[in-house]
């Protein structure tokens, strides 16, 4: 089974401090009301580079089904 | 193991978002050190973080491990009780800059000294946060500080050279920017079988920051990424280090540790 | 070994190391300091013997921390010192009394304020042991005044410490702790061991600190699979810091309480040719020797002397204090100190009695005649 990837965004924890916004190379992400939003979903290469900076667990790449090997 | 299986496993999930302010690079060094836990697959019973007071202090109450929220200056000592006492727990120590270097300075030396295998991760913002922005050891020369109206008037330590010279034995820098090369530091700190001393630099945006006009923690992160060079490149070629701080892994020897000295004695004993 | 006894001729100092050993000190972490120093060397000597462990840290703050560490690893850990090193002791010895980790503090005291006399006896520490640290907390303090009680009451102080959770300090002198003495090793059976009770729960219905009907929680060690938050900030029952300022109260006091509410548990004193007694001397550790002789003295005289020696010198023995005041004539708190002992014992009395001090505060015993003078002369 393949993996899949999925960008998740918890607004909950998120603190809007821009990391995300601005190291993200395909400009997938804003800020909108002080929270990170997700507005161009289909440029996403999951390349983490949001996740690794995030202060707050807030945003990061979940892989759906197949198996972990890490 | 996916960022969240990560936190899933690792997280006391109900006790984030935890309290740093938005943009503290805390929670990036956080995570680096849960990244390196996993990648060594340690047995979270096995496991003991200790800190001492101050914005870095509340790390371990977030993780779920055996964790010790300890006095201002002095986890490391508590961590000696506990590693000398149970050579089998792998103890980690979060302390800040004040926390392990002001008030923890005799502490941190001796432990440096002694090479008992804990590793000293120290989460360096170059402020008092949790007070209101003091300076701090690391706070540079000249820099503003709710103490320091009119520029420090001190000089910082470097903190690698002082534990080198301290005597401990697996010394390492790296950022927040550098968050996944972090891992890898700290990865080996952990396997040193002695005293490993890890700074970590971390970004103060609310006093640091904003009282030295460093501009958002975005542009903080960026200084890291502009002014840090690995130590292997600067070793091939000295002229790329001029200026620049030295990342990555500064020193390595090896020398008696602590608990096994003790072990040795013990065992001597019983024959 | 006589009579199936094993007795040595020991210093105090090197019967509380025994003592401690004999309670199941596993661990022990000090700084050298006059005159506490034998402790430290006989235990950096005996531990590692019996698989024990001893390190020297580099100051007293370290020290009261190390054991603090070792005691949440799981094993019986002990420090010793006196009054400079006390001082520095202070602010960890809150931090076990708030998180709850059992430990012994050994305090044998001298001379002071500051450096003082490093070499000579004292008993100024009495308020310290109870007040040392910031905030309230529970605090029990054992004073010996032999070699033998300095052994028996180390044990004592362990099973204090593991039963309430909470420092316990032996508070010596150096009158105690350098007099040699016969002590008797008692047999292993012949002693009881407290051990900290453990939670009879899982890890995942593990409350740290939700204490018991006893008012003490049980205690995991780090390492048994009971991974839970250890502070020194207010906590709720699972252990994590709060804001909750009714929680908070709550914590504080049940710390005291706890103790306090069983003082009957380990009120010990003795009383020394009291039962007719009109003059009662209040003497404890060095001192009370001292007043022995002065009571056996003034009795040969026909005069009708005693003494009451608080063994358990915090909590205060309330009770038994004001018992004593309702029916001695007069009180003498004799103490190498300018009466600290001396505030509790005239606030107990009250009206009942009138207290006297007898103080000396030279780095000098008070003698037999010193305390004989001093009631003569309050004729």
């Amino acid at each position: 089974m393949e993996n899949k990837k999925e960008l998740i965004l918890n607004k909950e924890w998120c603190k809007g401090c821009w990391i995300c916004v601005e190291f993200c190379p395909k400009q997938v992400l804003d800020m909108k009301d002080g929270k990170c939003q997700i507005v161009n979903l289909e440029d996403c290469i999951y390349c983490q580079l949001c996740e690794i900076r995030c202060p707050d667990n807030a945003i990061y790449i979940k892989t759906v089904g197949g198996n972990d090997h890490d | 193991m996916d960022a969240s299986q990560l936190i899933q496993k690792y997280y006391r999930l109900d006790k984030l978002p935890h309290i740093w302010c938005p943009g503290c690079g805390h929670g990036i060094l956080l995570n680096s050190l849960v990244r390196a836990i996993d990648n060594l697959g340690l047995n979270k019973d096995e496991v003991v973080v200790v800190s001492g007071i101050g914005c870095s202090s509340r790390a371990p109450g977030y993780l779920d491990f055996n964790t010790l929220h300890t006095t201002h200056g002095r986890a490391l000592a508590f961590a000696t009780g506990i590693k000398h006492a149970n050579p089998n727990l792998h103890v980690i120590v979060i302390m800040g800059d004040g926390d392990s270097f002001a008030i923890g300075g005799n502490h941190l030396i001796h432990a440096c000294r002694r090479n008992i295998d804990i590793t000293a991760i120290v989460f360096n913002n170059n402020i008092y946060g949790m007070t209101g922005g003091q300076y701090s050891p690391t706070t540079p020369y000249g820099d503003l500080a709710a103490t320091a109206p009119y520029g420090n008037p001190d000089s910082p330590f470097d903190i690698c050279q002082l534990a080198k010279g301290a005597g401990a034995t697996y010394i390492a820098r790296g950022t927040a920017y550098h968050a996944r090369e972090l891992d890898k530091l700290i990865e080996r700190g952990i396997k040193n079988k002695g005293f490993s001393l890890i700074e970590g630099l971390s970004m103060c945006p609310t006093y640091y920051g904003r009282k030295n006009r460093k501009g958002s923690a975005v542009d903080m992160l960026k200084f890291f990424k502009d002014n840090c060079i690995d130590k292997r490149l600067v070793d091939n070629n000295p002229q790329l280090g001029e200026g620049k701080i030295l990342i990555g892994e500064l020193y390595k020897s090896t020398r008696p540790e602590y608990t096994e000295s003790y072990k040795a004695i013990i065992d001597k004993l019983k024959e | 070994m006589t009579n199936g006894q094993n007795y040595i001729l020991a210093q105090g100092n090197e019967a509380c190391v025994e003592g401690a050993l004999a309670a199941g000190m596993k661990f022990f972490a000090g700084y050298p300091i006059t005159p506490s120093t034998e402790i430290a060397e006989l235990s950096a000597q005996r531990l590692p013997q019996l698989g024990g462990k001893f390190i020297q840290m580099e100051d007293e703050i370290a020290s009261m921390a190390a054991i603090i560490g070792a005691s949440l690893a799981g094993v019986k850990a002990m420090t010793a010192t006196s009054g400079p090193g006390f001082s520095l002791m202070q602010e960890n010895i809150g931090f076990a009394a708030m998180a709850e980790v059992p430990c012994v503090i050994v305090n044998v005291q001298r001379g002071g304020p500051s450096t003082g006399l490093p070499t000579s006896p004292s008993q100024g520490d009495v308020m310290q042991a109870k007040w040392g640290s910031h905030g309230d907390y529970p605090a029990i303090a054992l004073t010996p005044n032999s070699v033998q009680e300095s052994y028996e009451l180390t044990i004592k102080a362990f099973n204090l410490a593991e039963k309430y959770r909470t420092p316990v300090v032996l508070l010596m002198d150096e009158t105690v702790g350098h007099m040699r003495e016969k002590l008797i090793l008692r047999e292993e059976r012949e002693i009881e061991i407290i051990n900290r009770k453990k939670p009879r729960v899982k890890p995942e219905e593990y409350i740290p600190y939700k204490a018991d009907e006893d008012l003490v929680p049980p205690m995991a060690s780090f390492g048994e699979g009971y991974r839970y938050h250890v502070t020194g900030l207010a906590h709720d029952e699972t252990g994590f810091p709060t804001n909750n300022h009714k929680i908070a109260g709550q914590l504080t006091e049940r710390l005291v309480r706890k103790v306090k509410l069983n003082i009957d548990d380990f009120s010990y004193y003795e009383e020394y040719r009291l039962e007719d007694a009109e003059t009662v001397i209040v003497a404890y550790g060095g001192v009370s020797r001292s007043a022995m002789l002065a009571i056996d003295r003034m009795r040969e005289q026909g005069r009708k002397v005693g003494m009451f020696r608080p063994i358990t010198i915090w909590p205060v023995l309330e009770k038994e204090l004001k018992a004593l005041s309702g029916r001695a004539k007069e009180i003498y708190v004799a103490e190498m100190n300018l009466g600290q002992y001396y505030l509790e014992v005239d606030r107990i009395a009250g009206k009942r009695c009138p207290v006297k001090k007898i103080n000396k505060v030279t780095g000098e015993l008070i003698t037999p005649d010193e305390i004989i003078d001093a009631i003569d002369g309050g004729k």
